[in-house]
């Protein structure tokens, strides 16, 4: 009985989180420029990755009984590593000159040094 | 029963998620600049650690599961080493103490 609450919950968070990877697709497709494209797909591709492998921990969990400490593990890394990427990322491509969107409204680090 | 259902919900899951790694493969090859492509790059890497994790679900194997923490490991030096190559011009200076900046 128990089990198959845990396979029921875990494919609720796999369904969930595919939906999230599709919602990450049509920001990176839709989205005008460099950063708010970098928006969408480091948040929502993280988030929805996360909830993907939560799904198959719980689903290993309910179905063998097996515990995979490496899903836990890789679910850290990512949740750690995603944004510093995106970060990194957006922070050279400013200081090396792509342009924004023209709907900009201000921009504050162009007169920081 | 109940495995054959988990199995078909599965299948759908990758069956999204491909598709959506089609649309992120749509920007990698348009994107106007640099940074679209390594953004890109980056979220198609991670969608690929869900699909792996997904196909280690549905095969009903457990050795599949390390290939993703090697995945993300890689995915992260690659996406830092192009931001430093972009900024930097070079990713490891061998000029240690400022000597010559230009």
């Amino acid at each position: 009985m128990i089990d198959t609450i845990v396979i029921v919950i875990s494919m609720f968070f796999i369904i969930i989180g595919a939906l999230l990877t599709v919602i990450s697709a049509i920001g990176l497709i839709r989205l005008p420029d460099v950063y708010t494209r970098a928006h969408a797909a480091s948040k929502s591709s993280t988030l929805g990755v996360m909830f993907m492998m939560f799904g198959v921990f719980l689903y290993f969990l309910g179905r063998d009984h097996h515990f995979e400490p490496t899903l836990i593990l890789a679910i850290l890394f990512i949740f750690s590593t995603g944004p510093i990427g995106a970060h990194l990322i957006m922070r050279s491509a400013y200081y090396s000159g792509t342009a924004y969107t023209n709907s900009t409204v201000r921009d504050e680090l162009k007169n920081a040094e | 029963m109940t495995i054959e259902f988990t199995n078909i919900i599965i299948i759908i899951a990758l069956i999204i998620v491909s598709l959506s790694m089609l649309g992120i493969l749509y920007r990698v090859i348009k994107g106007p600049s640099l940074a679209d492509r390594v953004v890109a790059l980056d979220a198609l890497g991670i969608s690929l650690m869900a699909m792996i994790a997904l196909f280690s679900g549905l095969l009903n194997t457990k050795y599949y599961i390390s290939i993703i923490m090697l995945l993300g490991v890689l995915a992260f030096l690659g996406t830092t080493a192009f931001a430093k190559f972009m900024e930097k011009g070079e990713i490891v200076e061998y000029d240690r103490h400022n000597r010559h900046r230009h």
